[in-house]
């Protein structure tokens, strides 16, 4: 192993661990305040809707409302399905075969 | 000293339980995280880094985005201020993610809250704070989830550098749907009132649009705070309540 290169991966995984770790150190000090925690509360929503939605409707880096977007039809085949299963692995296995079915037909 | 540990990890039944509910909870999502650890492997190589590097840099770093563009920026010679630097604006976004965890956490001893931050990336923290609603916080759920993803993505760093140029490219296999579709189970019980509904919406706009004009991940952090400020501001007029 090269030095330099290992003193950038060291470099890269503290600052990584501050990201991590701040938001902890930070509130242990001060307590969190009611209104943020009012905000706080959606972020789980929030970041659920962030990471979902570009691998459905920007599958390539653009966006693609077409019918060729097999991961687009997936996905509305896994809402359905979770939003009457409330089943992760039925969810799964259904959209996953919808997926396979998709990239067998194109 | 090991076994010490351990004990001290595993005190009850309970805590064991709640370990490994999280590791089966995982491993939908870690179908389809594989492929990009396998993915990690192989570019780490491919770029020019020793083999042992590209594994100590997921063994380290432990962030899949910040390493593609760490790995893409070593191989083109820029400079290692440059990379930390990177790496840290790619990974603002955990500073949201420990915040909204931080009212849970906060109550732990230090060393057990930087463990558990050490292993927190999006996947391990969407399953422990969506964990929460149903059957409140618990830090060994957390860290099941947190050592199944650590495991997944160290051990398939590995076998990408070791299969690398063997296998065709594993992100053509189309198991990265795994991902949105797990997630798509944990949002769904989510958005049973109005503010939710609303609260994602602006966030499935702001991360097309931020997606579409902005470099890297910055499109979480934009479309988490629209969209939980937009809930907030709701949820104060006291129309509604998302608990």
């Amino acid at each position: 192993m090269r030095i330099e290169t290992v003193l950038i991966i060291l470099g890269m995984a503290v600052v990584t661990f501050m990201t991590r770790f701040g938001s902890f150190i930070f509130f242990r000090q001060t307590g969190i305040p009611a209104w943020l925690e009012r905000w706080l509360k959606h972020v789980p929503t929030a970041i659920l809707t962030s990471l979902i939605v570009p691998s459905l409707l920007l599958p390539k880096g653009e966006l693609d409302l077409t019918f060729g977007n097999s991961y687009l039809l997936a996905g509305i085949v896994a809402v359905f399905v979770a939003y009457k299963s409330r089943n992760a692995m039925t969810t799964l296995s259904v959209s996953m075969a919808a997926m396979f079915f998709l990239r067998w037909l194109s | 000293m090991k076994r010490v540990e351990q004990i001290q990890v595993f005190g009850t039944d309970m805590e064991r339980k709640e370990f490994w509910l999280a590791a089966r909870e995982s491993a939908p999502i870690i179908v389809g995280a594989v492929p990009f650890g396998i993915t990690c492997g192989i570019m780490g190589v491919a770029s020019g880094l020793k083999p042992l590097e590209t594994v100590l840099m997921s063994v380290l770093v432990f962030a899949g985005a910040a390493q593609f563009i760490g790995i893409t920026m070593l191989a083109a010679g820029i400079s290692g201020w440059g990379i930390v630097f990177t790496t840290l604006l790619i990974n603002l976004r955990h500073l949201l993610m420990g915040a909204s965890l931080a009212p849970y956490l906060v109550r732990l001893p230090l060393p057990k809250q930087a463990l558990l931050a050490f292993g927190m990336v999006d996947e391990s923290y969407a399953l422990t704070a969506s964990r929460i609603p149903v059957a409140g916080y618990n830090e060994y759920y957390q860290l099941g989830s947190n050592t199944s993803f650590y495991l997944a993505w160290t051990l398939s760093t590995i076998a990408g550098v070791y299969l690398g140029g063997h296998i065709p490219d594993p992100l053509a296999w189309g198991l990265d749907f795994a991902m949105p579709a797990t997630f798509i189970v944990l949002l769904v019980p989510r958005l049973l009132d109005r503010v939710s509904m609303v609260v994602c919406l602006v966030a499935a706009v702001t991360t097309v649009m931020a997606d579409l004009y902005l470099p890297g991940k910055w499109y979480i952090i934009i479309a988490c705070l629209a969209a939980s400020i937009a809930g907030g501001l709701m949820g104060k007029r006291g129309s509604n309540n998302a608990d």
